[in-house]
């Protein structure tokens, strides 16, 4: 049974993976450049292609607080947010993975103020890594659908209970048209059955939920949380071996490398510039430069394990990351180091800062990284900023 | 109300707790609105909670005071979390259940103000309570959008300069039903009957209802644990609590005494009033008596 082909963006493929998940309740607020999701989803609730209440909420604040309400019922529920929006409801974004509510939201990773940038970067999701939420990165719009639908699946599975944000580059995903295989709805439903959990609040057996806890018993919730995301690792994995099986289209679990088998220097990177990359890469293979790229799909659950199994051959590893913890170095590096560190072996490692707020990241500048990875010079400094349009001195 | 529908009264209603073996002070009022609301409310009922005294008391683990479903929310979020409870139980197909939210004056009339403001802008079918102890209580006494001018709370002293909080209260009650929402009334936990018969109407609402319940705090106010209910009635008598309700885009007065009872026999008998001088109270009066003149003018009575 061949799947539907539409040309459409990756707000348009959200909204039809969202679709296809048959969630109860939409509660969702508008912000650039995610708002098209938002519109879409109430159209579909409009003309009844989707079965569910669209609630219109003042703010990203009632958006999550309201997702929770409906998820504490034992309803199923989705929201988008970008940005200021995902700042906005950050108290929520704790309050839901520790009150275990598998609440699936799409953001449009975008610069966050000040200055005011409706660009593309990813400070906003990678800035809230310890809300508990499990984080994806996907690379295209195809990748956006299918992960929405494998999400709930993920968020649901009984031994992980813990919300899911999937991430779409502002504008570069959100905004790009591209050919996207649909799903037959048929097919959709054999894969993710209706939510069912015991988490909830119900007339059979009442439950008092999102409760105090005194300093006796709190680690222990935050341990079983952390074991939680933990073990999501191999539910990450057993689910898109059976979406593979299903629909034809694996993602490779955690993370997904490209030519590294002989690769003396690699780029680890995060979301759509994974594609530019790789064209590099051929470009410089053709050259002779043993170069390759890997894309981490998710920052929660890190990846640790699988990417040392990548890496512990490569001389020299690259981290280009959109965005910058001020004071110190980009956070996909400080993870990667973190990682590195504990395996014992002594890679050269450099930081790409790049791409922020919607700054281009071309093919000369990643070449230009490649190159400053196979020279291997000691007494660069380790975090460069690329692209810069005014000379430093450091 | 249906004529169909017996009314619940002190007479009839049920034996069955709902909200026991919390931590709340000796004499709370807050809890009083919470225990009756659920009586009236009965089994297939959700509450939320936010942040604040009932919740702090309520929901300590593994001590579970609510024997109904119940949820604590974030604290600006009440009114955000029990529509999405609402919403969701009706995707579900849930029948016959009801969503309350219980939050304080601070959690309703500041920091919960635009939440709730968005859910009655839905009209989402839920009850939302605010019972109001005049300040932010569980955090210790500061004060809060509702709190009275002349208050005397631990971020308003009352000294040489100043008499206290030198605000009135927001007018919460007209705030909400300038929404045009559904049903809205005040209450008071001294006239529980007039109050169960409010929660008892909003039930019955098909979209968002609310009810504006003085909860007197003998721990905040500085007075015997035995006076919060005698207080409660006091206020209502003095005129400076009103009790009202909104319905079909009208005002309607349910009490309109002949004469006050003293307003500076309700205050002096309050350790957070206890400063006022006679020109503090005079004004108190004046504020009260304008109120008066321009509900007695506009509204049904």
């Amino acid at each position: 049974m061949s799947e539907e082909k539409h040309f459409i963006s990756g707000n348009d493929a959200i909204a039809m993976g969202v679709r296809l998940s048959r969630p109860h309740v939409i509660s969702a607020y508008p912000i650039t450049p995610q708002t098209i999701v938002v519109e879409r989803l109430s159209e579909m609730a409009e003309d009844g292609s989707l079965d569910a209440e669209f609630m219109h909420v003042e703010s990203e604040h009632s958006a999550m607080s309201a997702a929770m309400g409906v998820s504490a019922v034992g309803a199923r529920a989705f929201t988008a947010t970008s940005s200021q929006g995902l700042l906005y409801m950050a108290e929520g974004l704790f309050y839901a993975s520790g009150g275990r509510f598998p609440i699936v939201m799409m953001n449009g990773n975008r610069a966050l103020a000040l200055p005011w940038s409706i660009y593309g970067d990813q400070s906003d999701s990678l800035g809230l890594l310890n809300s508990g939420w499990i984080q994806v990165y996907v690379e295209d719009a195809q990748e956006a659908l299918d992960m929405v639908i494998q999400a709930y699946k993920i968020a649901e599975h009984k031994k992980v209970l813990t919300p899911f944000m999937v991430n779409l580059d502002g504008f570069i995903l959100t905004h790009t048209y591209e050919l996207v295989s649909v799903p037959k709805q048929e097919i959709v439903d054999k894969f993710l059955p209706p939510f069912t959990t015991v988490n909830k609040m119900d007339f059979e057996r009442p439950m008092n939920m999102g409760m105090s806890t005194s300093p006796k018993d709190n680690l222990e919730y935050k341990y079983q949380q952390h074991r939680a995301v933990m073990d999501s690792v191999q539910v990450i994995k057993d689910v898109d071996k059976e979406y593979e099986e299903l629909f034809g289209r694996g993602y490779g679990g955690l993370i997904k490398s490209y030519r590294i088998e002989d690769a003396e220097a690699v780029l680890i990177v995060l979301g759509s510039i994974t594609g530019t990359v790789k064209v590099v890469v051929d470009k410089m293979r053709a050259d002779g430069h043993k170069v390759g790229v890997i894309k981490i799909r998710y920052m929660r659950p890190f990846p640790e394990e699988e990417l040392l199994e990548e890496c512990s051959h490569i001389k020299s590893i690259g981290v280009i990351d959109k965005n910058i913890s001020f004071g110190y170095e980009g956070t996909v590096f400080t993870h990667v180091n973190s990682a590195i560190a504990k395996s014992g072996f002594s890679p050269f490692i450099m930081n790409f800062i790049a791409g922020l707020g919607g700054k281009d990241i071309s093919k000369s500048h990643i070449e230009g990284m490649f190159m400053t990875l196979l020279e291997g010079d000691k007494k660069k400094n380790k975090v460069q900023f690329v692209g810069m349009g005014v000379q430093i001195n450091e | 109300m249906n004529s169909k529908i017996k009314k619940i009264t002190a007479r009839n209603m049920t034996g069955k707790e709902y909200f026991y073996g919390h931590k709340a002070c000796a004499g709370c009022g807050g809890s009083v609105a919470v225990r009756l609301a659920l009586k009236v409310l009965g089994d297939k009922t959700y509450s939320v909670l936010p942040a604040g005294c009932m919740s702090a008391v309520g929901f300590i683990f593994p001590q579970m005071a609510f024997n109904s479903n119940a949820i604590i929310s974030t604290f600006p979020g009440t009114a955000s979390m029990l529509s999405g409870v609402s919403v969701g139980a009706k995707a579900l197909g849930l029948k016959d259940y009801f969503a309350v939210g219980f939050a304080g004056d601070g959690g309703t009339a500041d920091i919960g103000l635009q939440a709730l403001s968005g859910a009655i802008d839905r009209n989402d079918r839920i009850l939302y309570i605010c019972y109001d102890n005049e300040a932010y209580m569980n955090t210790g006494i500061q004060k809060s959008g509702l709190t009275p001018y002349g208050t005397r709370t631990t971020t308003t002293p009352a000294g040489k300069n100043l008499p206290g909080s030198i605000t009135n209260k927001k007018n919460l009650f007209e705030i909400i039903a300038a929404h045009g929402i559904e049903y809205a009334a005040t209450a008071s936990v001294g006239y529980p009957e007039d109050y169960m018969r409010k929660v008892q109407k909003a039930s019955l609402c098909k979209g968002t209802s609310f009810i504006h319940v003085y909860a007197s705090c003998p721990t905040g106010w500085g007075t015997a644990s035995d006076s919060a209910i005698e207080l409660a009635k006091e206020v209502v008598d003095c005129g400076l609590w009103v009790q009202a309700e909104y319905e079909d885009g009208e005002f309607k007065l349910n009490k309109n005494p002949k004469e006050f009872a003293s307003v500076k026999n309700y205050l002096k008998s309050q350790g957070r009033f206890k400063h006022l001088n006679d020109d503090d109270i005079e004004l108190i009066i004046k504020s009260r008596d304008l109120k008066w003149e321009k509900i007695r003018k506009s509204w049904d009575i």
